[in-house]
């Protein structure tokens, strides 16, 4: 990122930022998500540990957030699908915004369902 | 003659480079005066040896592009009470490019990819055939007007943050002016040009960012541009599978 | 760094992957109330065609969609270029490829 970048900040970078970082933080917690769910074949009772220790408030806040990284990524390559298949539009910042609204929605609604 | 006695601070990035550096120059201050105006008095009054670039002053060559606190902007359409922070700014070249000397840049690299990018016309036609017909109402056209208002500034090349992780990229200018000739029924080479743009410095590195949309002084929009080279590109592609 | 072939393997998986995620977040926002347990989820998911079919699709278009996508930033932000580019994204892509599928047949393997 060049230097002096938050001078040139405005709504559309900001969702190409929102959209960098969040691919990068799932394609890194990818691997980790793999491997624990593996466990199942020859460690059963270590992710039954894991899972419980996925109880704690600190972790269903962590999970919130990967929900929310999941769901903003999804609706934000939505839009950037939208832009580049369909005809222009011109609302590109309400579309951005609209798709960072439905994230924290969807992400507020598993937080719900999981405390 | 400045008003009460009052100066600005300007400071401005000297040299070329890595080894550049900063130097501030209290300038008086007007009641209207543009970020060109600044330079220019600091060049006459200050400093003979600053080095930068002008013409017309009124906004219609791009000739006096530079970054003004870190945002690329025409000076001579910049007024210093839009962008005085703390009684100063700050002036750099334009980012993207190579400086030549303190606020002036190479443009070359910039030309070259609006030529890689295919933003030659290729005519169809000789001085002994008819005119080509054109609809001035046409989708395409209308489409093409929106485009081609380009003055080859730089402003929007310097504001691309593609441009400066990517150096292949082709950059938003060519890429638009590209367009404008994708949709040219005048220009013979169509194929050639979606070819250009679909190279690994192509419109595909495009992130929509939009920060060539946003800074660009003519309001063009090199955004839908790209967007919609990338439709032809791939809808081209397409059109090859099919007849292969 | 990217050309118009790596750009469509990109949106495609993408463009796959929508009814995949959906489907996902539904059936996670579903499954965590009460918490969950080994036994639980492998009560839904063992034998079951369906989910070894749906999540073996997605770890395909996830691993080509992933791996595209940390080649751009690897090259945007670190320069990398070349063939140590094209040597990442390889790996990177049959890395997340094997552990996806390894998963998905670990949970549904009758």
């Amino acid at each position: 990122m060049a230097v002096g970048w938050i001078s040139r900040a405005h709504p559309l970078w900001f969702a190409f930022l929102l959209h960098r970082l969040s691919g990068l933080a799932l394609a890194l917690f990818l691997p980790v998500h793999f491997s624990i769910l593996a466990m199942a074949l020859r460690h059963p009772a270590r992710l039954d540990g894991f899972l419980q220790w996925a109880q704690a408030p600190a972790v269903k806040l962590a999970e919130f957030g990967l929900v929310f990284l999941l769901s903003v990524h999804f609706f934000g390559g939505l839009r950037l699908l939208a832009l580049e298949f369909l005809p222009w539009s011109e609302r590109q910042k309400t579309l951005a915004l609209g798709a960072v609204s439905l994230a924290l929605l969807l992400g507020g609604v598993f937080l719900l369902r999981a405390w | 003659m400045s008003e009460h006695g009052a100066h600005i601070d300007v400071t401005i990035r000297r040299g070329t480079g890595a080894s550049g550096w900063f130097q501030t120059y209290r300038v008086p201050r007007q009641e209207n005066q543009t970020v060109l105006d600044v330079v220019s008095w600091i060049q006459q009054y200050a400093d003979p040896t600053l080095s930068y670039r002008f013409a017309c002053r009124v906004g219609m060559c791009g000739s006096c592009s530079m970054m003004v606190n870190g945002q690329p902007r025409w000076t001579c359409r910049t007024h210093v009470s839009k962008v005085l922070q703390s009684n100063s700014v700050r002036i750099e070249p334009i980012r993207n490019l190579p400086v030549i000397n303190d606020l002036v840049t190479d443009m070359d690299p910039f030309f070259d990819k609006w030529v890689r990018a295919g933003g030659v016309h290729h005519p169809t036609r000789t001085r002994k055939d008819a005119i080509e017909a054109i609809d001035p109402g046409s989708a395409a056209r209308v489409e093409i007007d929106a485009r081609i208002e380009c003055i080859n500034c730089g402003v929007c090349y310097a504001a691309c943050d593609t441009v400066a992780a990517n150096p292949g990229f082709l950059g938003p200018a060519a890429l638009q002016r590209a367009w404008t000739l994708v949709n040219d029924p005048k220009d013979g080479a169509r194929q050639q040009i979606l070819d250009a743009v679909s190279g690994k410095g192509g419109c595909h590195n495009c992130h929509s960012m939009g920060n060539c949309t946003r800074y660009c002084p003519t309001d063009l929009n090199p955004l839908a541009a790209i967007a919609g080279l990338k439709r032809e590109t791939v809808r081209s592609l397409w059109g090859k599978r099919k007849n292969a | 760094m990217l050309d118009v072939r790596l750009y469509l393997a990109q949106r495609l998986s993408a463009m796959l992957m929508v009814p995949l995620v959906l489907g996902h977040l539904v059936v996670m926002t579903y499954a965590i109330r009460g918490g969950l347990t080994t036994a639980q989820i492998l009560a839904r998911t063992r034998g079951s065609v369906f989910f070894m079919l749906f999540y073996g699709l997605f770890a395909l278009a996830v691993s080509v969609h992933a791996a595209i996508g940390l080649r751009v930033i690897l090259h945007e932000t670190a320069r990398v270029t070349g063939v140590w580019l094209t040597a990442f994204t390889v790996v990177a892509g049959i890395g997340l490829l094997l552990l996806g599928e390894h998963a998905v047949l670990v949970v549904t393997w009758p």
